[in-house]
């Protein structure tokens, strides 16, 4: 992993509001941004994670139906997870106290142990690197982001939903065998895919490649639209 | 990783780790030994590093004096102090 990229557009915002430092949101392809953070389980470097991959995730609050709700799923999702290489990081605006409390309180109630850290961002700044708070909503919580970064630390998706609706994490395994399958075999996923689903042959680039295409035995509907079982 | 408690004592991790550490090892066979999650494995080390109990040499880590296992079973105050 490297340094943050995208300082340039930073500084040149920073001119126009000397008094707001912009965050450097992170972007789809760009090396994530990185932060060492006080968490459930000690302090933790995102660099830690090296060679795994991560869905790092924000809450708004502790002790709040919805995300607990979402903890209850993430935790239910963490096996899964964790057979794809996959570590999960929580966050939110919280202090160590707070979240320890709430997980707690979530054995307790629930029967369910949180297995994941969870970041306590009392001064924002991991949620300020990822722009997880939206003003609009709330300037004291973090939404519901994910981020999905891969074992070489590049934001590979983002997904953002508003404090009142809870994630899927369904979508979540789904995405991230989707990720995995494209980077193993080249390929695309169309829309809903699943694993064992036929999957999208890149477009050919040339006219040769595609007159060469409708000869190569895919499913195609046309010579842009190739399908292929893996 | 939290390999010191409150009150100055080390964790059962960091003990996990310190006993998987009896020849010089990587964060990543620590990993295997311990059945540890290998981003809680590289943030003890880490900690255990400023904590003077384990050193890193050549890529791989080893206890120090004060983290072999003679010197942790005396029980005795590590004088690691939490922030």
């Amino acid at each position: 992993m490297s340094d943050q990229v995208e300082n340039k557009p930073q500084e040149q915002t920073r001119s126009l509001s000397e008094s707001a430092p912009t965050a450097s949101l992170p972007r789809l392809g760009m090396v994530a941004p990185l932060f060492e953070a006080v968490t459930t389980h000690g302090k933790i470097r995102l660099e830690d994670f090296k060679g795994n991959w991560l869905v790092l995730f924000s809450h708004p609050a502790d002790f709040t139906p919805v995300c607990t709700t979402e903890f209850l799923a993430f935790a239910g999702i963490a096996p899964e997870l964790r057979k794809r290489n996959v570590e999960l990081l929580g966050l939110s605006i919280d202090s160590p106290s707070s979240h320890i409390a709430w997980v707690r309180n979530i054995k307790e109630k629930f029967g369910i142990d949180i297995p994941f850290p969870i970041v306590a961002d009392s001064n924002k700044e991991v949620a300020s690197l990822y722009g997880m708070v939206m003003p609009g909503e709330s300037k004291t919580e973090t939404s519901r982001c994910v981020f999905v970064i891969d074992p070489v630390g590049t934001v590979r998706a983002m997904i953002y939903y508003p404090l009142t609706t809870g994630r899927n994490t369904d979508e979540i395994i789904r995405l991230i065998d989707a990720l995995q399958t494209t980077d193993k075999h080249g390929i695309a996923t169309p829309a809903n895919w699943k694993p064992g689903e036929k999957v999208i042959v890149p477009p050919p680039s040339t006219l040769e490649e595609a007159d060469a295409r409708m000869k190569e035995g895919f499913e195609c509907s046309d010579w842009y639209f190739c399908k292929k079982s893996l | 990783m939290a390999c010191v408690g409150s009150r100055g004592e080390l964790t059962e991790s960091a003990r996990k780790m310190l006993a998987a550490l009896k020849t010089p090892a990587t964060p990543e066979d620590v990993a295997t030994h311990t059945e540890l999650p290998l981003f809680r494995v590289r943030g003890g080390l880490r900690e255990m590093v400023e904590a003077g109990l384990v050193e890193l040499k050549d890529g791989a880590y080893s206890p120090t004096e004060l983290g072999r296992p003679c010197c942790l079973h005396k029980g005795k105050d590590l004088g690691i102090s939490r922030r």
